[in-house]
Order: structure tokens, then sequence, then C-alpha cells
């Protein structure tokens, strides 16, 4: 899993089947210090509760799939937490 | 797997239910030159200390068997704690 920020929403009515409700969220990829890395993705926010800025780490490839509430759906980064902290040594 | 040091820990209240009280460790990947090559959240199992050398499984079907599920996010987990890692070139010690 990797850290990301919350940089914006993309909201899509027509869809991959199984994604009815499925919220989905700009974010930027970040590294442990929390400098943006690597190109922004499109994240399926499985914790519901996500906001803009807001930091998160998330999931990806088959994995992100797995965080959906229907299985096997088109999904490959998905939202799985909300950090409140990240303590570093050095 | 991977060779990794565990350079600190995720805090997380708000998490999908399979990350509920579980330790979030951050691990900085080795490569095979000794040198950091990016990171990775993993969930720990083995209670590795931040600052140990780890070994860190990367692969969902494996971790969902250590947690025993059939589903569920999860990729990344510490399972191992190294003593010695001899690459040839460079060796890696624990504690």
């Amino acid at each position: 899993m990797q850290l990301g920020r919350v940089e914006g929403t993309v909201v899509a009515t027509i869809k991959s089947e199984g994604l009815e409700g499925v919220r989905f969220l700009i974010v930027q990829p970040l590294d442990k210090h929390q400098r943006p890395v690597g190109d922004q993705v499109v994240a399926a926010d499985a914790v519901h509760m996500a906001g803009p800025g807001e930091l998160v780490y998330v999931v990806g490839s088959r994995e992100a799939a797995e965080a959906m509430p229907v299985r096997f759906v088109p999904v490959d980064h998905a939202i799985v937490g909300i950090v409140d902290e990240v303590a570093l040594i050095g | 797997m991977k060779v990794a040091k565990v350079s600190g820990t995720v805090v997380s209240t708000i998490s999908f239910p399979f990350f509920d009280s579980k330790r979030l460790l951050i691990c900085d990947l080795i490569n095979a030159r000794g040198e950091v090559d990016g990171y990775t959240i993993a969930v720990d199992v083995v209670d590795a200390g931040v600052g140990e050398t780890v070994l860190v499984l990367d692969e969902g079907n494996s971790s969902r068997q250590i947690f025993g599920v059939d589903t569920g996010p999860i990729r990344a987990t510490v399972v191992g704690i190294v003593d010695d890692a001899d690459f040839g070139d460079f060796s890696l010690q624990g504690p």
C-alpha cells in the first residue's frame, strides 16, 4: 500500500456493472515523506469518508477490487484507510 | 518476498474493516545493491520493531492465507524479522 492525498472527485453515471454507488476520488500518490511521486490516479473510496486534502493509504491491483462491495469489479486502486499520523524514524 | 527496513508506522482509526486493530509499518524496500528503492505500507504479523530489517511478502493470495481469509484488500505483510541477509556484495544484520 502507498500513501496518497485526495485531490478531487470523479463522477461517472455510466460505468461498469457492479460499480454502482462506488465513489471515485482523484489521489496523488506520495512517498513516505508525503511528497508527490508519480501520476495521479482515480481510486475507489472503500471507506466512504475520504474528503479533499485528506491523507489516505491506497491498495493497488487486484486487492483494490477486494475492497469493493461487489467482488471482482474492474478497480485497480482503492482507498482503504485515512491516515491519522505517520511516525518515521530518521 | 522482499527485504526491507522498517522506518515508521502509520496510525489510522478510520479504515476498511480488515485493517481494524492491525499494525501498519512503513517498510523501505532494499534492492540488490543495498539501496532503499521505494517503500510499502505492510501489515505486521511478527511484532517487528521500527528500525528492524524484515521480510515483506507483497502478494495478495499468500497474505490472505496468513490471515485465514478468502477475501480482503491485503497485499503487503511483514512475515519475518531478518537476523542476517547476505547478498554477496553486502549483507544486512538484525539489531
